[in-house]
């Protein structure tokens, strides 16, 4: 039967004008659009939810012990804590993510370290991640991939592969953070990639990197201001 | 002239029957057809995850070869595997951003595999073979058939790794403490051993179904 009507088309139309084949795409790519455009409206505000959830218990995660957080953004070159933005307030989403950090707490009130997002180009998309960053020791204590598309099975290690995350126990970010082959380790300040993944593991050593130069001396003045922080921060040392 | 109607009729409810079942079994898109192995040995290293991906092709398939159907009188000829792949790529993303905004966790463990049902070779070869020839009833037939066929077989894949690789079902303990996981069971090669005896049992069942039918003759 359908065979039939096929024949009938052919010999009636040999050849469509090009007009035709044009407008016929035109036409369904804008349908496409269409319907892909409410679907985004209809969706955003859920991921944007499911985002800001993800990076909240991502800063629990990077900050080990830490029980309570605020949200610190760049006013004028300095430091400046959200107001509206109280610990687990889930107002985390607002404003863009990469002007913010944020200071984590103990259930005893004193600070553990800073949670500082970050993004860079990896294998196939954007890399984005969190990291905690111990300002005392000037290491970091802790590392969270939040969004990534790399290879699965080689650069998807950077969030599976829990020997990869052993890197980020107690990682010294003075001097710059090095990436180096695996079981090479020697220095404190070096990372050991992932065999088949060095694109990858070298993102995220920049995405350290970047974000240490970004921040540090914010953080370093910060802490300054705030002579309490600094004050139950060695104790907390000590 | 009644009677042939309803011959008619009863021949065309039977092939819609049998383009639904030659999906389940005879033409098992994974276990006969051996097509859309890459989610089937990507993603099935757990029941949820092979479901997950299962519904996701399933909903893809369905509504493609429905368009498709629908406008096949449309279509020019020139332009068909064109407006089919925009067709399907539109409905890959709708799924992909539903996923990530109703189980953000399970669209985690997906990962760049959700976007990849665009390439999945089952659903343009059922677009290209089946629904741009056929009325809409025995499209749907075929693309249903052909999803749940699919979706059974990464679901049996995903379980039968997940039985022997976690110890669990469905994230639910099966065993107590002292199973120790057969891990390589989760890992790429217990997707490939796993498919392959599963291939195995259908050849086999295939070849006996056919030996036992000669000797009938």
């Amino acid at each position: 039967m359908s065979e039939v009507t096929e024949h009938n088309e052919v010999t009636q139309a040999p050849e469509p004008s090009s007009f035709r084949l044009i407008f016929s795409l035109g036409t369904s790519g804008f349908f496409a659009g269409l319907l892909l455009v409410s679907t985004f409206i209809y969706t955003l505000p859920l991921i944007e939810a499911n985002k800001a959830e993800a990076l909240q218990r991502a800063i629990f995660k990077v900050l080990p012990g830490c029980e309570t957080f605020i949200t610190l953004e760049i006013v004028d070159n300095k430091l400046i804590e959200v107001s509206e933005s109280g610990p687990g307030s889930g107002e985390t989403s607002k404003g863009s993510e990469s002007s913010q950090v944020f200071a984590g707490y103990d259930n005893s009130g004193s600070l553990i370290g800073f949670a500082i997002p970050g993004s860079e180009p990896g294998f196939q998309d954007i890399i984005g991640a969190i990291y905690g960053y111990d300002a005392a020791g000037e290491v970091i204590i802790g590392f969270e991939v939040l969004e990534s598309k790399e290879t699965p099975g080689l650069g998807d290690k950077i969030f599976k592969d829990p020997d990869f995350q052993t890197n980020f126990t107690r990682l010294s970010v003075e001097p710059e953070i090095l990436a180096v082959k695996k079981g090479k380790k020697k220095n404190a300040n070096e990372v050991e990639a992932i065999t088949g993944a060095t694109i990858s593991s070298r993102a995220i050593v920049r995405l350290l990197n970047n974000g240490m130069d970004e921040w540090k001396e914010l953080i370093t003045a910060y802490l300054q201001e705030n002579n309490v922080a600094i004050a139950d921060q060695k104790q907390a040392h000590d | 002239m009644i009677k042939k109607t309803a011959h008619l009729e009863k021949q065309q409810q039977r092939n819609t029957a049998e383009e639904f079942l030659k999906g389940l079994w005879r033409e098992n898109p994974v276990f006969v057809a051996v097509l859309g192995l890459c989610p089937a040995l990507a993603v099935t290293n757990s029941a949820i995850n092979g479901l997950t991906m299962g519904l996701a092709t399933t909903f893809v398939l369905v509504s493609s070869s429905t368009l498709v159907s629908l406008f096949r009188n449309v279509i020019p000829k020139q332009v068909r595997i064109t407006s089919f792949i925009v067709i399907i790529a539109t409905f890959v993303t709708i799924v992909d951003l539903l996923l990530s905004a109703w189980v953000p966790a399970i669209h985690k463990e997906l990962g760049a595999f959700i976007a990849l049902i665009v390439v999945n070779c089952l659903i343009l070869g059922r677009q290209e073979a089946f629904a741009s020839k056929n009325k809409l009833g025995l499209a749907l037939a075929d693309a249903v058939g052909m999803s749940v066929g699919f979706t059974f077989a990464l679901l049996s894949i995903g379980m039968i790794r997940e039985v022997l690789g976690s110890g669990s079902l469905f994230s639910i303990s099966l065993f107590g403490e002292g199973f120790e996981p057969w891990v390589i069971m989760i890992l790429p090669p217990g997707g490939f051993l796993v498919l392959g005896f599963m291939l195995l049992f259908f050849n086999w069942f295939a070849q006996r179904r056919k030996e036992k039918g000669g000797t009938k003759n």
